[in-house]
């Protein structure tokens, strides 16, 4: 469906895009995932033609993407990260100006305005001005303003950036149900729950380049240990020794700082009893058991040596 | 053409959501317009013309300074008020009158024995308040023209000038004859005039020397009988000078929708480069002739202001200055980073272009090569135009080269926007 081959994009001497490349089948939804300043917007932006690549191309069903008023555009939806949107404006001329620019008017475009707002749930605001609105149905009307030409390629631009937790929600509901009608999404973020939760498949960028492209998945298996195990001693200073646990079948290591032993296993079901027999029967009681689960945070962090948010 | 259509509809209805807009493009071209065509002639053609105000120390209150005094107030444009000479100093120092008269004592005796003899001239004293050399300047010719009457009136005819010309004839007989025979007899004769006039009433009320000619003035407008209406010219400007501020809100506004992120949609759309420019344009040009067409029938029913000319013309070159500022507004689209620094950097641009157009003050009143460079300035070309088919009542084909000229420059900046126009965005 989409296909980015070898993308470059420099601006003097900084190189954002450095060659990126990734495919997207029908129906999929991948998470472009990488701190900011990673090079995803540039990408979004080379894919939808905002930007002409240095280097490499686009192709939508094998077509590339090329020229103003290349046909393909019509394949692609657009939600950009800033609030696209005339504040001065009702939701509705909003929504009819941006239908007109795919050459949807009258009765058409009424249908198309109508859908889209049923489906982000501002239906009955759509003659209120859009300043009225607030900054989560200001998202939502962004990505409907991108779904009235029925877009096959959504290219969703961190669509959540400075919502509330509910209407980010809402903008998932709303993804998920594209999501299931096949729309195939292309969705850049920073949160890696975001992606966690909503993609099949995620393409980790980071100083312009891939640096992973798998399954969630496939990511985890990448990692030396998936599951962290967290027990709270007694009294942390009789073990004198934590990288002892490596002893144990399926510990990968372990740290102790103060009270609290951190044990990173290959496998939590595997490994967690035998961690646990092992304190027990060395003389080192304890009063909380806890396990936390990997995360792409973690797997940033492992294939980068940086963390996410602090990149 | 769909959305060539919606994206002029929504320039067109965003300019009215915006309230500030709407007061800076209608009102304040009709307020300024007003004062400024009130306070350029519109004044003196109500029936409470307009005066300058002259004061007059009288320090001899003889029949010289009497008749002087008595020319003064007569003059309509003058309004004239007695003073005592510290007054009046104090009064033009503090800018209350442009300017102060005094008549030093025996001015008319003196001034009359200066006419036939060499003694010493005495002296007017004028004080003038800088700021007002015009009003000055003018008072100046005035005066010299009535001291010229009364003297010469009084020296012909008056006690004043027999007393004279006795007197110097008495002294003319301590000069040998051959020297003196020339003036003495000039002298006589006159002598002789002034007892003529002594017993006949009709030619003392004559005598004296007077303006050899007299001014007959025509105000050469659209045609003989149509006063000037010196509104036709201030909302011309004014229009003129609120269009441009509007180029610059296009001009603004497109780096505004860029700045959030709406000239992505409008990218990432199937639309071309012109589609997106030439509906600015024409939005713009559309708002521009709105513009107009409400500032001069304002002008026309409240003021009277016609269009004495051709009217094909005058559209001609409403539509001719809209285009030119529609393309001035993406110019500074084009040029400008950000609206912030676009902003101030534009007016100031605009502020120029209005000054040396001659909007806010006639261009013929400019230094002759300031007249010629001004035709660089797009906007003189609009007030050439709009004057000439206005109160000038030119024809169409007076509207030729104004239009031409301003579709010039739309084209140049046109061009140049389209040359430096940032297309790609991130």
């Amino acid at each position: 469906m989409l296909q980015a081959q070898g993308l470059k994009k420099a601006y003097g001497k900084l190189v954002a895009v450095d060659g990126i490349s990734f495919e997207v089948n029908k129906g999929e939804t991948i998470g472009l995932l990488g701190p900011n300043g990673a090079g995803k917007t540039t990408t979004v932006s080379m894919i939808a033609g905002l930007l002409a690549p240095d280097a490499g191309q686009v192709l939508i069903d094998g077509k590339p993407v090329t020229g103003d008023t290349n046909p393909v555009k019509r394949k692609i939806g657009l939600v950009p990260q800033d609030l696209a949107l005339y504040d001065e404006l009702p939701a509705l001329a909003n929504l009819e100006l941006f239908a007109a620019l795919y050459d949807i008017s009258g009765a058409k475009a009424s249908k198309a305005i109508d859908a889209a707002l049923e489906l982000v749930g501002l239906r009955d605001r759509a003659k209120d001005k859009v300043a009225t609105f607030s900054g989560g149905m200001k998202r939502r009307l962004n990505l409907a303003a991108a779904l009235l030409h029925d877009p096959s390629v959504l290219l969703l631009d961190e669509p959540t950036v400075g919502v509330d937790p509910q209407s980010r929600n809402a903008i998932f509901d709303n993804l998920e149900t594209l999501k299931s009608r096949g729309k195939t999404l292309v969705y850049t973020t920073h949160y890696m729950e975001e992606a966690e939760r909503l993609c099949d498949r995620i393409v980790i960028v980071d100083h312009g380049r891939v640096v992973a492209n798998d399954t969630l998945a496939g990511l985890y298996r990448r990692l030396p240990a998936t599951n962290k195990l967290l027990i709270d001693l007694v009294d942390g200073s009789k073990l004198s020794d934590p990288s002892a646990l490596k002893a144990v079948p399926g510990v990968q290591s372990a740290e102790l700082i103060g009270n609290r032993l951190s044990v990173w296993l290959k496998d939590l079901s595997d490994g967690a009893p035998g961690v646990l027999a092992w304190l027990a029967t060395g003389g080192h009681p304890f009063d909380h058991v806890s396990s936390e689960a990997p995360n792409l945070e973690t797997v940033f962090l492992t294939l980068t040596g940086r963390s996410l948010r602090d990149s | 053409m769909t959305a060539f259509l919606a994206l002029v509809r929504k320039d067109i209805r965003i300019f009215f959501q915006d309230r500030r807009a709407v007061i800076m493009s209608f009102v304040a071209p009709i307020l300024i317009g007003s004062f400024f065509g009130y306070v350029f002639g519109g004044a003196s053609r109500s029936s409470d013309p307009g005066r300058v105000t002259v004061l007059v120390v009288d320090q001899e209150a003889g029949a010289v300074s009497k008749a002087i005094l008595s020319k003064l107030t007569a003059n309509k444009t003058l309004a004239v008020q007695n003073s005592t000479l510290e007054d009046a100093k104090q009064l033009v120092r503090k800018g209350k009158a442009p300017v102060a008269i005094v008549i030093p004592p025996n001015f008319g005796k003196l001034a009359t024995q200066a006419m036939f003899s060499g003694r010493e001239r005495p002296k007017v004293q004028v004080y003038l308040d800088p700021s007002h050399q015009m009003e000055s300047s003018m008072i100046e010719g005035m005066l010299t023209g009535y001291v010229m009457e009364a003297v010469s009136k009084e020296a012909f005819s008056g006690d004043l000038g027999r007393a004279t010309v006795d007197d110097s004839l008495k002294q003319l007989e301590s000069v040998p004859a051959q020297e003196s025979a020339p003036l003495k007899g000039f002298l006589q004769a006159l002598s002789r005039y002034n007892q003529s006039t002594q017993s006949n009433q009709t030619n003392r009320r004559d005598a004296g020397l007077s303006v050899p000619f007299e001014l007959s003035e025509e105000k050469l407008t659209s045609r003989q009988g149509t006063e000037y209406n010196p509104y036709a010219h201030s909302f011309g400007g004014m229009a003129i000078q609120f269009i441009l501020f509007m180029g610059i809100d296009v001009g603004i506004g497109m780096l505004l929708d860029r700045q959030r992120g709406l000239w992505k949609r409008f990218a990432s759309a199937p639309l071309s480069k012109w589609t997106l420019l030439s509906s600015r344009a024409v939005s713009a040009t559309l708002i521009a002739m709105l513009i107009l067409a409400v500032v001069f029938a304002f002008a026309r029913i409240v003021f009277g202001v016609k269009i004495e000319g051709s009217l094909p013309g005058f559209i001609a070159v409403c539509a001719g200055f809209g285009l030119m500022t529609s393309a001035y507004g993406l110019l500074i689209a084009a040029l400008g980073k950000t609206p912030q620094a676009a902003r101030g950097l534009s007016i100031l641009a605009t502020l120029l272009m209005v000054m040396l157009s001659g909007a806010w003050i006639p261009s013929f009143l400019f230094p002759g090569w300031l007249q010629s460079a001004t035709k660089l300035v797009p906007a003189r070309w609009a007030m050439d135009g709009l004057d000439g088919m206005t109160w000038r009542g030119l024809g169409w084909h007076e509207a030729v080269l104004p239009v031409a000229a301003l579709v010039a420059f739309a084209l140049i900046f046109g061009t140049i926007a389209v040359w430096r126009f940032r297309w790609e965005t991130e």
